[in-house]
């Protein structure tokens, strides 16, 4: 075939995910992209697990050691299917704790610390680094084998650097378009996300549709494939039930701590419906891609000549056979495999750095913190980009100098061991409140030096460690040898180096974390990380009030660029109710707000940047007794809860009971209305008749006087009525003024009787009085005081309906002042009416013998609010009862 | 994480879905014993790859089968697919009350 068929075929290919990723960004920028958050998406952009090792590789590893190749795929299958245990809290924290990496995690799980955000990036940048190598090494491979085919007569050279150049270049252009276009929210990238889920078919396509070739085309179905592995060299299944079982786990571990599976499972992850069905889905397109794998191996085997290349029978095995199209659905599909790894791996390390290496020299060199001058933007955007480029050199550059391990699949597992040894702080932090940093720290370096000494550094062959010492020993210690400690040997390199490595570094975790002791904010994020379930996104809000709107806008704009900043804060004070630019900095809008910036600089950094700003960042007391005590924390909550019911109800009966009255009030109102003007017509009406009798003037003497006093009468009770209204609003107003006198309670009551009693209504009043009681001398308007008692009094002789009315007049002294109660032996007034008599207008009976237009008693009350005292209903006395108190004079 | 709020006793649609959730838990350790049925007890003897092998897919394609019947169970739930009836509901963390009454600050 052509090759330079084949580069246009790739470039095409290329430009087509190029539009794939574009067409996805502008989709979700334009809010349409619903779909682009589907479960499916999200299984087929897991598939990054499944790289060129695999495409190429599975098949290298089956034809050289058989079965062995599916532990790489049992392990994520375990993981998936067994998600309810460790997934679901994961997704849940890095949701809850807007987690941006693996590093992140770590980090931010032991109170926010970036020593541990260094080691992670460090160790996952060493340990991605051979991995991105070997996929470029299986892109410049399988282009070498088209190139063979060609005998070198098209654009492709067997020159094996130069391709690798230009794949890592292209890969480069590509994350750093797609992967820092923006400073995306919660670092999900839908465009690449989506490229990789068209990725993801192309590859399992590709792989299906060689192997239904395979097993369909070259051979005559599933049996003859059965007898064909029967008589291979690989028909024996050479069983170590050692290497079998650790390399599960070790592909397990991979799978939760490698970077880029981080960055699709967890970060990009938007809710638990995706990972359900991801649980099963999955490890589908795991089994399915492993479904072909041996009988394409036997095959291979069986077909080829002696000594091909294992790890390219995906690709020879079509070629051999004449059919250049599946070839190049096989190029295409192995050319997926490790473009889409590259890209989240590179997209996930320079994350890391960015955040973890990058942002903290910068906001430490720069001592004015975020609120100086100097784009943020820019920076993390130019240092995420930069990171990217570092990244790709960094595998190009490990390929040059590596020289291309034979084996694809070794690479992979040396890979997958160094980043495995994350997996014991990660898991001591997501269920166990007693992991420290220290413990973490000290755990993660131990393994990671013995995974470098016994595994990743021997892979670069003699060059490093002398032959001499690999059996010998550093200056001849026996047991040191990397690969073989203390002596035991018969262990694969790889099981040998992980065994250890996991062992020291999961002793020293929990050794280190049980005699260290954690800093308050460690406790906090344990809390946090492990309960995630109790208190989901229970995280320390900020105090409200001091943080400057404008600050904040300032700096946001720095970070997430102007437009989208000004949209942010304005939809905010619009939620608010507010117009303009700058929303109140309620607790709500700065977790918002913190939120956005985390996902743009990384949660640690978001929270110090907002922090300077705020000013609140501390650890509270609180908090820590709340860590300390989560008893007392729930106690506290579920009290405070009660209390606020509480409060609440008793708001609600408040209003309730003002409501009534109001309504009542609203009533009475207009009852008295219509009753003043009743009032005020009657009168007008028989003295505007009777006068005009006088006018006509044909009456004699008597009949004249008596017309005369009619008017009079009648004239007198309107001024009366007007008299009264004048009065309180006198009073109301506080115009009133107090003509302060010293006199004798029993002087002023005296009077009080006497008016009263002087009232044309002749009814008889037996009133009771102790006057021994009575001779206290009082400072205050004794006029004023009279008019009160002179109300209660009359009030008493109107409505008491007793057959012989009576009234007890008692006076005693407390401590709280002077106590008049005026008694009777009537009825009483009834419950729901008492709320209602001191107010304006009130008037228990319409009965015309009240004569008042009931005002009295609300005079009465301005009074006593003038003269220092009060006057209240009595209830359950026996009668109607009020009783006035005064301030007790000092004597 | 079980805390002292824990009820006894749960409604009948609540049990079911906690016996669910068991299932669930135990998928991946019924798998991975499966998965190692094979060498156990082998003794470094040999197997046949395609037997073997077939073993493999079978209970492969049988723990993805469980998962997705599962998982097909648990979206049933009105809290979503991953919500634990013994877990509280997400949203009213006792935080906005913390915050509230947190001392306050002093202005920079």
């Amino acid at each position: 075939m052509n090759s330079n068929i084949l580069i246009s075929v790739s470039l095409v290919y290329v430009a087509f995910l190029f539009l794939v990723a574009f067409g996805a960004d502008k989709w979700a920028r334009a809010g349409r992209g619903a779909w682009l958050r589907s479960p499916i998406v999200y299984t087929l952009s897991l598939s990054i697990y499944c790289t060129a090792w695999t495409f190429y590789g599975a098949v290298g590893y089956a034809a050289r050691s058989g079965l062995e190749f599916v532990t790489i795929y049992l392990g994520p299958t375990l993981v998936m299917v067994g998600w309810w245990w460790v997934l679901r809290k994961l997704v849940r924290i890095g949701r809850a704790q807007r987690i941006t990496s693996v590093a992140d995690l770590i980090s931010s799980r032991y109170g926010k610390s970036n020593l541990l955000g260094v080691i992670v990036t460090a160790l996952a940048v060493i340990g991605t680094t051979p991995y991105i190598a070997l996929q470029l090494q299986s892109v410049t491979l399988s282009l070498a084998v088209f190139s063979a085919e060609d005998s070198g007569a098209g654009l492709v050279t067997s020159d094996a650097p130069a391709t690798a150049l230009w794949v890592a270049a292209g890969l480069a252009v590509f994350t750093v378009m797609f992967g820092t276009r923006n400073l995306d929210v919660n670092e999900r990238h839908h465009g690449v996300v989506t490229a990789i889920a068209v990725e993801a078919v192309v590859k399992l396509v590709a792989l299906l549709a060689v192997g239904i070739f395979v097993v369909w085309g070259l051979t005559g179905g599933p049996s003859d494939v059965a007898r064909l592995i029967e008589a291979s060299p690989i028909a024996e299944w050479q069983l170590d039930g050692g290497r079998w079982a650790a390399l599960t786990f070790l592909s397990a571990a991979a799978f939760l701590t490698l970077p880029r599976m981080f960055q699709v499972l967890v970060v990009e992850n938007v809710d638990e419906n995706q990972l359900a069905t991801a649980s099963w889905a999955f490890p589908l397109y795991l089994f399915l891609m492993s479904l072909f794998v041996v009988p394409i191996a036997v095959v291979g085997l069986a077909r080829l000549p002696e000594g091909s290349n294992p790890d390219l029978f995906v690709l020879t095995l079509p070629l051999a056979e004449g059919r250049d199209g599946l070839a190049m659905l096989a190029f295409l599909g192995g050319f997926s495999s490790a473009t889409s790894m590259v890209i989240v791996a590179a997209i996930a390390l320079s994350t890391m750095v960015s955040n973890h290496i990058v942002m903290p020299l910068w906001l430490s060199l720069r001592r004015g913190g975020a609120s100086v001058s100097g784009d943020v933007r820019n920076i993390v955007l130019i240092s995420r980009r930069v990171s990217i480029g570092v990244v790709l050199a960094l595998g190009y550059l490990y390929f040059r100098f590596s020289g291309g391990g034979a084996a694809l699949a070794a690479i992979g597992l040396i890979s997958f061991a160094g980043i495995a040894q994350v997996l014991p702080a990660m898991l001591g932090g997501l269920f166990w409140r007693g992991a420290t940093r220290v413990g973490a720290a000290a755990g993660l370096i131990a393994g990671f030096a013995i995974w470098a000494y016994a595994l990743f550094l021997p892979s670069f062959g003699t060059a490093l460690f002398s032959p001499e010492m690999m059996t010998e020993g550093p200056w001849g210690l026996g047991w040191l040898r990397p690969q073989a400690f203390f002596g035991i040997e018969g262990m694969a390199p790889v099981v040998h180096a992980l065994v250890w490595s996991m062992v020291v570094n999961t002793t020293l975790f929990f050794a280190f974390s049980l005699i260290s002791f954690p800093t308050p904010l460690e406790r906090l994020q344990g809390a946090q990380f492990v309960n995630v379930f109790e208190h989901s996104q229970a995280r320390r809000g900020w105090a409200s009030g001091v943080a400057e709107a404008e600050d904040l806008l300032i700096m946001a704009q720095r970070i997430m660029g102007g437009a989208q900043a000004q949209t942010l804060f304005r939809t905010q004070a619009a939620a608010q109710g507010k117009s303009g630019y700058l929303p109140d900095t309620t607790p709500e809008f700065l977790e918002r707000l913190e939120r956005e910036l985390s996902g743009s600089v990384g949660a640690a950094t978001a929270h110090a940047m907002v922090g300077q700003i705020v000013g609140g960042a501390a650890v509270s007391v609180k908090d820590l007794m709340a860590v300390a005590d989560e008893t007392q924390q729930m106690l506290e909550y579920s009290s405070q809860l009660e209390a606020q019911s509480e409060e609440l109800s008793r708001t609600a009966r408040q209003l309730q009971e003002a409501n009534e009255k109001l309504t009542q009030l609203s009533i009475q109102k207009d009852a008295f209305l219509s009753q003043i003007s009743h009032e005020l017509r009657t009168p007008m009406t028989s003295i505007r008749a009777f006068s005009e009798i006088l006018r006509d003037g044909a009456l004699d003497g008597p009949a004249q006087h008596h017309y005369a006093s009619i008017i009079q009468d009648e004239a007198i009770r309107l001024t009366r009525l007007l008299d009264d209204l004048l009065d309180l609003s006198v009073l109301e107003a506080g115009q009133v003024t107090l003509n302060i006198q010293r006199a004798a309670l029993g002087a002023v009551l005296d009077r009080a009787v006497a008016a009263a009693n002087s009232a044309s209504d002749g009814r008889a009043l037996d009133i009771r009085r102790d006057r021994a009681r009575e001779d206290i001398t009082i400072d205050t308007d004794t006029d004023r005081l009279a008019q009160v008692f002179i109300n209660i009094i009359a009030n008493a002789r109107k409505y008491c309906d007793a057959a012989k009315p009576k009234l007890t007049i008692w006076v005693s002294k407390r401590k709280s002042g002077l106590v008049i109660d005026f008694v009777d032996n009537g009825a009483g007034i009834p419950a729901e009416a008492e709320a209602m008599i001191f107010e304006k207008f009130s008037r228990l009976t319409d009965q015309q013998k009240a004569g008042g237009a009931g005002l009295g008693l609300a005079i009465s009350r301005e009074i006593m609010n003038k003269l220092g005292g009060t006057i209240a209903y009595l209830p359950g006395q026996g009668g109607a009862a009020f009783r006035v108190t005064l301030p007790l004079v000092a004597e | 994480m079980a805390g002292p709020r824990e009820p006894i006793f749960l409604g009948r649609e609540t049990y079911r879905r906690r016996r669910l959730i068991d299932a669930m838990r135990l998928l991946p350790i019924t798998g991975g014993l499966l998965f190692l049925l094979p060498v156990m007890g082998s003794g470094g003897t040999a197997r046949s790859t395609a037997l073997a092998g077939f073993y493999l897919f079978v209970v492969w394609f049988g723990l993805i089968l469980a998962a997705a019947w599962l998982v097909r169970a648990l979206s049933r739930a009105p809290g979503g697919v991953g919500s634990d009836p013994l877990e509280p509901e997400i949203g009213l963390p006792p935080e906005t009350e913390r915050a509230s009454d947190d001392p306050v600050p002093g202005p920079r």
